[in-house]
């Protein structure tokens, strides 16, 4: 039996679909024009040769990176201690967790500033190094959620106590049942949390601008009062960029163990099981 | 000396008592199994003797040395758990492999010695698979070799068979069995399934609300039941209330039936579904008539339930095929011998009379 297309359904869908799409076919449109009465990648193609694009890049990248690192090593421990020995403070680590969601980054980066400015026993803001390192952990603070969300998950989907268990009783110690049994099993949780992360703090605006960094963010807001057609060719990258993120996240969480590290996009016949 | 001593063992979480005061003591190579029902505290007992409990009192020692403060990692023990918990980021072999290369051994042992866990457990043509490519039984199997791949001291297992199908649970429990007896390994074996107990172990405790009521042979616990709880908890028991006369007879509702040995007062009688037929012979010399309320075929079995003076006595006959078991309604007599009636609360007559 054939089914009738479902008109209403169908409406709201194109309705809400286009509502995105229509912006971003525009933009795409508006960044190909840089050469009047024709279709050019000029403007990608000036943005790639700017100087500034390339070190602010590379200077988000860095700073992203080791935010991730440094979540992961506060995250993964605290959500296996919390699942392991303190179940009763699930949900005030929760809230906790939850807190950068409610408090704007304006409030945190001020409060930052305060606290580490010249006046302070530990003025990290007098020199580059200290102010790269407030920038890196105001992005652990601003990706905790979505670390702590994911990495929390990855450890719901195992049995994280009789795993811990297992491993002791045939004489593993503490550091390497983490190590050996409960990050393996929880990498591909953690690996979609490093690609959120990834994709809040490389765009990251206002901590960067208020702690005067040269981060991707802040580029992005100069080239849009100064420039025409690169600020729309950077939205499209940017779009692109955060999409390729969200495409590994789901190849990286359908991972089975013993697959390969980038996941083959046709599954083999899966084999059988003998009972 | 026995290699495994639990003395007055005692454990409390907050107000609550789990275990209280519990004594054993374990020969080499023995397999015991814990049953009761679940909250019987089986389960902490065994988690005590791994180390993930700590008694709040008495001792555990294994083979001459006190274990009671030692961490789980120190102990060399060997666990099975209910859910398997094989790492699921490791293959078979890999799993096997992890307590061996914790304890340091070099990689070419380690691989002659998982190739030797796996060909005794019939899996080591899976060696290169994952955990979740395997059947419930498999991964039992292979939690099996990876515990006892460390040469452990002692073996625990904690209802590993609760999780599989009715027919891997009875091949695996063999299996296990022929195992450990092959290992000569000390096993505790944690069930709450009486079948499973009575048909692996050496010795049975029965744990009833944090203690051991009887300690004994599948044998001895099922033929002589020290309390009335180990009499209903293992195996089928049918209650009848009668009243001792102070010679070996009782009167049930009318009926008189021939005890084993005096009691006066009130008794309670208990009577194995196999101990009573629907035939008379020889030494059957007691008799009760009642009418069929439920006739179950269970295959090579008919359990009938037979109203008798208020309760309901269950009686097993064996299927034959060329004679249909009787009916519900119908009016039967019962036989069974004084020897099985098993009186489980009487008043000897001499403290009866002191009484009175």
């Amino acid at each position: 039996m054939r089914r009738s297309l479902p008109i209403v359904s169908t409406l709201i869908v194109l309705l809400a679909a286009s509502y995105f799409l229509i912006p971003l076919y525009a933009t795409f449109q508006f960044s190909l024009q840089m050469v009047r009465g024709q279709w050019s990648f000029e403007a990608y193609r000036s943005v790639f040769n700017s100087d500034v694009f390339a070190a602010t890049v590379t200077f988000s990248t860095i700073a992203s990176l080791a935010a991730i690192l440094v979540g992961v090593l506060i995250v993964v421990p605290t959500a296996y201690w919390v699942r392991l020995r303190l179940p009763r403070w699930r949900p005030v680590v929760e809230f906790v967790s939850l807190m950068p969601l409610i408090i704007p980054p304006v409030v945190l980066v001020f409060g930052y500033v305060r606290l580490f400015g010249s006046t302070s026993y530990l003025p990290l803001t007098l020199s580059n190094a200290g102010t790269n390192t407030l920038l890196v952990a105001g992005y652990v603070v601003l990706s905790l959620p979505y670390m702590y969300r994911a990495v929390d998950n990855g450890m719901a989907a195992i049995d994280i106590k009789t795993l811990t268990e297992a491993a002791e009783i045939l004489g593993a110690s503490r550091f390497r049942t983490i190590a050996a049994v409960i990050f393996p099993n929880v990498r591909s949780a953690i690996v979609s949390g490093a690609f959120l992360s990834f994709s809040i703090s490389f765009g990251e605006f206002v901590i960067a601008s208020l702690l005067n960094r040269p981060a991707f963010g802040p580029y992005l807001v100069q080239i849009g009062q100064d420039r025409a057609y690169e600020p729309a060719a950077l939205a499209i990258m940017s779009f692109a960029l955060i999409w390729a993120c969200m495409v590994l996240m789901q190849l990286f969480a359908a991972r089975k163990p013993g697959g390969r590290i980038l996941p083959r996009l046709i599954r083999p016949s899966a084999r059988s099981v003998t009972p | 000396m026995s290699f495994l001593r639990i003395e007055g063992v005692k454990k409390s979480f907050g107000g609550n008592t789990v275990v209280r005061g519990f004594d054993l003591s374990v020969e080499k190579g023995e397999f015991i199994s814990f049953l009761g029902p679940s909250g019987c505290g089986k389960t902490t007992m065994l988690r005590m003797v791994a180390g993930f409990e700590t008694p709040t009192a008495g001792t555990i020692s294994i083979d001459g040395q006190d274990v009671t403060a030692q961490p789980p990692n120190r102990r060399r023990i060997g666990m099975v758990f209910q859910a398997y918990a094989l790492f699921p980021n490791m293959s078979v072999a890999d799993n096997v492999a992890f307590g061996l290369k914790i304890a340091g051994m070099p990689a070419a042992q380690i691989r002659e010695r998982v190739a030797e866990m796996l060909t005794l457990i019939g899996l080591r043509h899976l060696a290169d698979r994952y955990p979740y490519q395997l059947s419930g039984g498999q991964q039992q199997r292979v939690a099996l070799a990876r515990a006892l791949a460390p040469s452990p001291r002692v073996l625990l297992l904690d209802e590993p068979l609760s999780a599989l199908d009715a027919k891997i649970r009875v091949s695996l429990r063999e299996e296990i069995r022929a195992l450990q007896r092959k290992l000569g390994i000390t096993t505790i074996f944690v069930t709450h399934d009486q079948e499973e107990a009575l048909s692996m172990s050496d010795r049975i405790v029965v744990m009833n609300e944090g203690r051991a009521d009887q300690i004994g042979t599948p044998f001895e616990i099922y033929n002589r039941p020290k309390t009335r709880f180990v009499a209903s908890f293992v195996g089928n028991l049918s209650l009848l209330e009668g009243e001792g006369t102070g010679d070996a007879r009782a009167i049930l509702a009318g009926d008189e039936v021939i005890l084993p040995f005096p009691a006066r007062g009130r008794v309670i009688l208990g009577l194995r579904p196999e101990a009573a037929s629907l035939q008379a012979s020889a030494d059957r010399t007691n008799q009760l008539t009642g009418r069929i309320d439920e006739v179950n075929f269970l295959g090579s079995l008919v359990r009938l339930r037979v109203a008798v003076a208020g309760a309901g006595v269950l009686v097993d006959m064996f299927n034959n095929p060329g004679n249909p078991p009787p009916g519900r309604g119908d009016i039967v007599t019962i036989h069974f011998a004084p020897a099985d009636v098993q009186v489980l609360e009487h008043t000897p007559p001499e403290l009866a009379i002191a009484a009175e």
